[in-house]
């Protein structure tokens, strides 16, 4: 196995182990490898968001981290929102305020938005608006992307496991 | 968009990981936050062969205060600053500029070690680190030696660390009480380098400036100390036309590189348009 790490990390809750390269980024595992193609490929150059996970407490751009940078660490995605059938409060706030047209941005908003929340439960729109800058969206304006945020932390949202 | 082949070292500690520097000498780079480096990599621009990771090094990580000194380990990321109620208190021209560097999820994983290191003069820190007076803990295989900010920076992508040092820690002086403070940058939008930025620490003596430290980001291929500048403003009355003097001998130091951002001679006017903003927003803080 030349040149080849054994990484072991949580994802979503469950244990996984992947066989990578070093210059494996932590997209490419989790879409071609273990098949969770929420975060999705948008710029590549850690731009957009569209791929944020959140890793150990810290949404990240996961075409901007090694696979191997991830060994023991708790990684979530979007796959990990719904719970036992039900919507996470932020995908109920998603749909309720139309907070999405395309939908390719969303399970990065969602992720970052997640973790916002996590931080500061009770954020004002410019809070909103700074700690979700590093998320673009080409539809939707902002604007219902911040109420759908605004209504989320109205409820209270669970944290995810 | 994937990185050239390399090998991938974890170490966990300091002194591993200045071995692994020495064993694998310029064809190994140190992996930090990794969002200055991976990027890099991701293009072709930089190609190592060994990749030294410090991702796992806690020692390297957090911020304390020791004399009338702040102390902040190199891995210390750009939100650990922003968040820390001890640098909002002591040194807030770090949090004015931490906040305004990268993006939210940039700002979790970029350290200002990192950022220090890279000597790319479109970082923030340069100039913020020139303006406090840091100096910087570089640790190698011949021990540990500290090094002013003002020695530090040498050229485009070239400091004073050698290929087996790591720097470690960062050393701030903490500002008189009272010294007024700004980081005044013009940015095209989030996540973007400068298109010109300015850093200013200023102490008033009722209406004339005892003390005032002046920096420029992106206006060279360093970071730049705008000595002049400063020289001018000492003592003066610090109203419109002093102001105006000091960016124009601020712009007098400039030699930006023409890109995307724009051309010379408009990087250069704001670059004194930076400053001069700073000097007043500085001037409003300065009690």
């Amino acid at each position: 196995m030349a040149n080849k790490h054994t990484v072991s990390f949580k994802l979503n809750g469950n244990d996984v182990d992947v066989v990578v390269e070093p210059r494996e980024l932590l997209i490419h595992t989790l879409r071609e490898r273990l098949a969770h193609t929420g975060p999705h490929i948008g710029c590549e150059t850690s731009h957009c968001g569209a791929c944020t996970v959140d890793l150990d407490g810290m949404s990240v751009k996961s075409c901007t981290v090694l696979t191997v940078q991830c060994q023991d660490a708790e990684v979530l995605t979007i796959e990990g929102f719904e719970q036992n059938g039900e919507l996470h409060a932020l995908q109920e706030g998603f749909t309720q305020k139309h907070g999405l047209q395309c939908g390719y941005c969303t399970p990065g908003m969602i992720t970052r938005a997640y973790r916002l929340l996590q931080e500061n439960p009770k954020p004002s729109e410019e809070d909103i608006r700074y700690w979700m800058a590093g998320n673009l969206c080409r539809c939707t304006g902002y604007q219902n992307i911040v109420k759908a945020v605004q209504y989320a932390a109205e409820q209270t949202p669970k944290e995810v496991s | 968009m994937i990185p050239r082949q390399f090998e991938y070292h974890a170490p966990q500690s300091v002194p591993e990981a200045i071995a692994l520097l020495q064993k694998y000498g310029d064809t190994a780079k140190l992996l930090a936050g990794g969002h200055s480096l991976i990027p890099m990599m991701k293009i072709r621009f930089a190609e190592p062969e060994h990749l030294v990771d410090l991702g796992k090094l806690a020692e390297l990580r957090g911020i304390r205060e020791k004399g009338k000194e702040l102390r902040i380990g190199a891995m210390t990321t750009e939100n650990d600053l922003i968040w820390s109620t001890v640098v909002q208190k002591k040194c807030p021209l770090l949090v004015e500029a931490a906040r305004l560097i990268g993006d939210p999820q940039v700002r979790y994983k970029g350290t200002i070690g990192g950022d220090i290191s890279h000597g790319d003069p479109g970082n923030d820190h340069p100039a913020i680190m020139l303006a406090l007076g840091a100096s910087f803990v570089l640790q190698g295989s011949n021990g540990e030696r500290v090094v002013a900010a003002d020695d530090f920076f040498l050229d485009l992508y070239s400091t004073a660390l050698e290929p087996d040092e790591v720097l470690t820690e960062i050393r701030i002086p903490v500002p008189a009480k009272g010294t007024g403070w700004c980081y005044a940058k013009l940015k095209r939008k989030t996540g973007d380098f400068a298109t010109a930025a300015t850093a200013v620490l200023l102490s008033m003596k009722g209406d004339t400036v005892k003390e005032v430290s002046i920096a420029l980001t992106n206006a060279g291929a360093t970071a730049l100390k705008a000595r002049e500048a400063e020289d001018s403003l000492r003592g003066k009355k610090l109203d419109d036309a002093a102001m105006a003097e000091a960016a124009r001998l601020a712009m007098s130091i400039c030699d930006p590189a023409e890109d995307q951002r724009g051309d010379v001679e408009y990087k250069t006017a704001m670059t004194g348009e930076m400053t001069q903003r700073a000097l007043r927003t500085a001037h409003e803080r300065a009690k």
